[in-house]
């Protein structure tokens, strides 16, 4: 009896050369730009080249637009750089948001409490050391589970996320003004104290300085130190580094350490440089984002640049369709996620191919 | 030398340059004509910023002059970058319409000074000495008194029904958070219900939102479960009537009529009519007169209206009841707040300090009672609500928010 060859089957793929992978992942654009357009034409009869041109008019419209895009993508390439190392370690923080939002909390604590108290140079930094510090307890108590009793740390850091939340809306309703209204405001709006300072006059240059330095710093820091060796080690395979003799729960502490800090500064940021306030909601869950992003740039720091810029770019985009052309937010939404889909669907073509039974094969 | 000091010089020419195309970006360049942008915390599937975006297309289209809305602006930057972008691109009007916008609001209108914002429900207008930021709101508790006029009026029938004994006349209402807007509204609405049920009381319980249909469904649920016969509501979505429709339980709503997901249990909702106020800073503008600090809308103005009454659960003659109460409030000769018709601690209230001029520390700063009635969004005060006092009659279930 003749096993029946199926019809297709998957192989594996030798590493593409980079001209043939990138033209992969060009076509999947092309292709996912094809769809959007037909989508939009059937459902809402616009001109879909009118579409894209807004979605280029959301990034990049004005020069305000610009800097708004790149501000944006900074934030969100800090926080996707700080789940990098535990990625490469195999080490699923899913916490990002949690520890972004404890910075943010740690530093709109210190800006309410001690502004207009200390000098402001002083009491920024307070704010960055408690931030970072905040940040990286909560990356910490998974990993100390994880590193002792191995605990799954995927559920640890996602539950982390809701305590965040919940501290974040309890210190909401203690600073909230005016009583009952949920809201804290923008705080030392008249003294401006806690306030990061602004580079040559600018208010958005600061967090693209700051995601510069950490995308560099990342780069190196994994590439080319002893630390980020251990680190692609214990992703490999945690029994070969502890045969090797590396002391694999150190390496995971020190890691989420560092994830978590990270992320803390990504909180600091946030309340400090650019809201100036604290909501459950400030980091609009960029802490889950962030995983796409470092996902999609295969946790290459500098890849990271593009991919994040990608999201915002699409972020950007369609809050302008939403606006110029009267539809809906969620209309938006919905050509994001066709974008997403191909792009991120492109990937398994560029690992595997698909070989079609040959014919006469019976 | 000669050559450094003239490059030097031009390099000045050029940076002032830059500086001067900067400090102009404020300017009205459209010559007179008139464009408005606004700013919405969600976008139509909020009833309150449905409420908000009918009036913005109603009253530019009448006025013919050109608009630009922006929906899911967060309470945060955001909102700011956005008041930016609109002025950036020629609007001489910038309007948000949710209450942590103001903060970012009042920061944009100190970079654009040729530019007028105006802000819904804000509180600072009146302290921040800013003559191109303003707020609004509206005698809303007026309408809500109204709406209360029409649940006790339903108490009475089903009284006289049998279906309730007096003492079961008691009605829920799932409010939002324990700010002042939200007990001003439910104390009128509770007092209007008692003018006319005379044993009415009231429970209230919190969402902790202004937009969650599940948990205002569930507080809802919470409230019939308690024996509430009547519900009312102060948060944004169809939960609670929805909940009211599947329990069979009349319900007052907020913001517009729910008559279509509720069809049988719908009595009548009271909202705010923005397109008077809407109409108005356009008219301004146009004709370079004054927007004024605080703006409060009232039954005279048309801002604040009720929606037809609902087809089948409204009590007989509820209409005419409402429009009589309208015209004694009209007249004056009827406050909705008149220190008569309620007691705190079982006293009655004869001096109280609200906290108008908002602090962190929430501390009163105005004697607001006079005239035998607390005066609520009072000229020279500020047009949001500030009415805080929790009257005898209404339990609070929680206060977590």
């Amino acid at each position: 009896m003749n096993k029946k060859e199926p019809l297709f089957h998957i192989v594996k793929r030798d590493v593409l050369p980079w001209y043939k992978s990138w033209g992969i992942r060009a076509i999947a654009i092309v292709v996912a730009l094809i769809v959007c357009g037909i989508i939009t034409t059937i459902t809402t009869g616009l001109n879909p080249f009118k579409v894209y041109g807004a979605f280029i008019q959301g990034a990049f419209g004005s020069g305000r637009k610009v800097w708004i895009t790149m501000q944006n993508m900074s934030v969100l390439l800090i926080i996707s750089l700080a789940l990098t190392p535990a990625f490469k370690m195999r080490f699923w923080n899913i916490g990002g948001e949690g520890q972004v939002l404890v910075g943010a909390l740690a530093t709109a604590a210190c800006m309410i409490t001690l502004g207009d108290k200390i000098p402001n140079a002083l009491l920024i930094l307070i704010m960055t050391v408690s931030a970072i510090l905040a940040g990286s307890i909560w990356g910490l108590i998974p990993a100390i589970f994880k590193a002792k009793w191995n605990t799954n740390e995927t559920l640890s850091t996602l539950m982390m996320n809701y305590i965040a939340t919940q501290l974040v809306a309890f210190f909401t309703i203690v600073w909230e003004v005016p009583k009952g209204s949920f809201t804290v405001g923008i705080i030392n709006q008249s003294t401006n104290a806690g306030w990061l300072p602004q580079l040559f006059g600018s208010k958005y240059l600061l967090p693209i300085v700051i995601a510069l330095l950490t995308t560099v710093s990342m780069f190196v820091y994994l590439k080319y130190s002893k630390h980020g060796y251990e680190i692609s080690v214990v992703g490999e395979s945690e029994k070969t580094a502890k045969y090797v003799g590396m002391k694999t729960e150190k390496i995971i502490i020190r890691t989420m350490l560092l994830s978590g800090g990270l992320c803390g500064v990504a909180g600091l940021i946030l309340v400090g440089g650019i809201n100036h306030t604290i909501t459950t909601t400030i980091n609009s869950g960029q802490g889950f984002t962030a995983v796409m992003v470092s996902w999609l740039a295969k946790f290459n720091p500098i890849t990271m640049i593009f991919t994040s810029f990608l999201i915002i770019f699409l972020e950007r985009g369609a809050g302008e369709i939403s606006t110029n052309f009267g539809l809906n937010q969620s209309f938006a939404d919905i050509l994001t996620g066709i974008i997403l889909f191909f792009i991120i669907g492109c990937e398994f073509f560029i690992s595997y191919r698909i070989v079609l039974r040959k014919k006469g094969d019976k | 030398m000669k050559k450094l000091l003239s490059v030097f010089l031009a390099c000045l020419m050029v940076l002032s340059l830059a500086a001067c195309t900067a400090g102009g970006k404020g300017g009205n360049a459209n010559g007179g004509k008139v464009k408005v942008g606004f700013i919405f915390l969600h976008d139509e599937n909020s009833t309150y910023d449905l409420n908000f975006i009918n009036a913005a297309k109603e009253a530019c289209e009448k006025a013919g002059v050109e608009y630009v809305l922006k929906t899911n602006i967060p309470e945060g930057q955001e909102c700011y970058e956005a008041a930016c972008e609109l002025a950036d691109s020629g609007c001489n009007i910038v309007f948000a319409d949710s209450f942590g916008h103001e903060d970012y609001l009042i920061e944009a209108a100190k970079e654009y000074k040729n530019v007028e914002f105006c802000h819904a429900t804000g509180t600072k207008a009146h302290t921040e000495n800013l003559p191109n930021y303003h707020n609004a709101f509206a005698s809303i508790y007026e309408g809500r008194y109204l709406a209360g006029v029409a649940a006790g009026m339903k108490l009475n029938e089903m009284i006289a029904n049998g279906e309730i004994t007096p003492e079961q006349a008691k009605i829920g209402y799932v409010g939002a958070y324990t700010y002042a807007e939200v007990i001003s509204g439910y104390t009128s609405f509770f007092l209007g219900a008692r003018s006319e049920c005379p044993t009415a009381t009231m429970e209230v319980t919190f969402t902790g939102s202004w937009y969650d249909e599940t948990a205002e469904k569930e507080g809802a649920i919470k409230l019939i479960n308690n024996g509430c016969v009547l519900i009312s509501q102060h948060a944004d979505s169809m939960g609670a009537p929805t909940a009211c429709e599947n329990a069979g339980v009349p319900d007052v709503s907020y913001n517009g009529s729910t008559e279509s997901v509720a069809p049988n249990t719908f009595i009548v909702s009271s909202r705010i009519n923005w397109v008077p106020y809407f109409e108005l800073i356009i008219k301004a503008v146009q004709n370079g007169e004054k927007i004024p600090t605080d703006y409060t809308g009232t039954i005279e103005t048309g801002s604040v209206v009720l929606t037809d009454l609902g087809k089948i659960a409204p009590a007989e003659g509820t209409q005419a009841k409402m429009d009589a109460v309208k015209a004694e409030i009209q007249a004056g000769t009827r406050k909705i707040f008149d220190t008569s018709a309620f007691t705190v601690g079982g006293e009655p209230v004869t001096t109280y300090m609200a906290d108008v001029d908002t602090d962190a520390a929430y501390e009163g700063d105005h004697e607001v009672i006079s005239n035998g009635a607390f005066n609520e969004s009072a000229d020279g005060f500020r047009s949001a609500p500030y009415f805080d006092l929790r009257i005898d009659g209404i339990t609070l279930l929680d206060e977590s928010y």
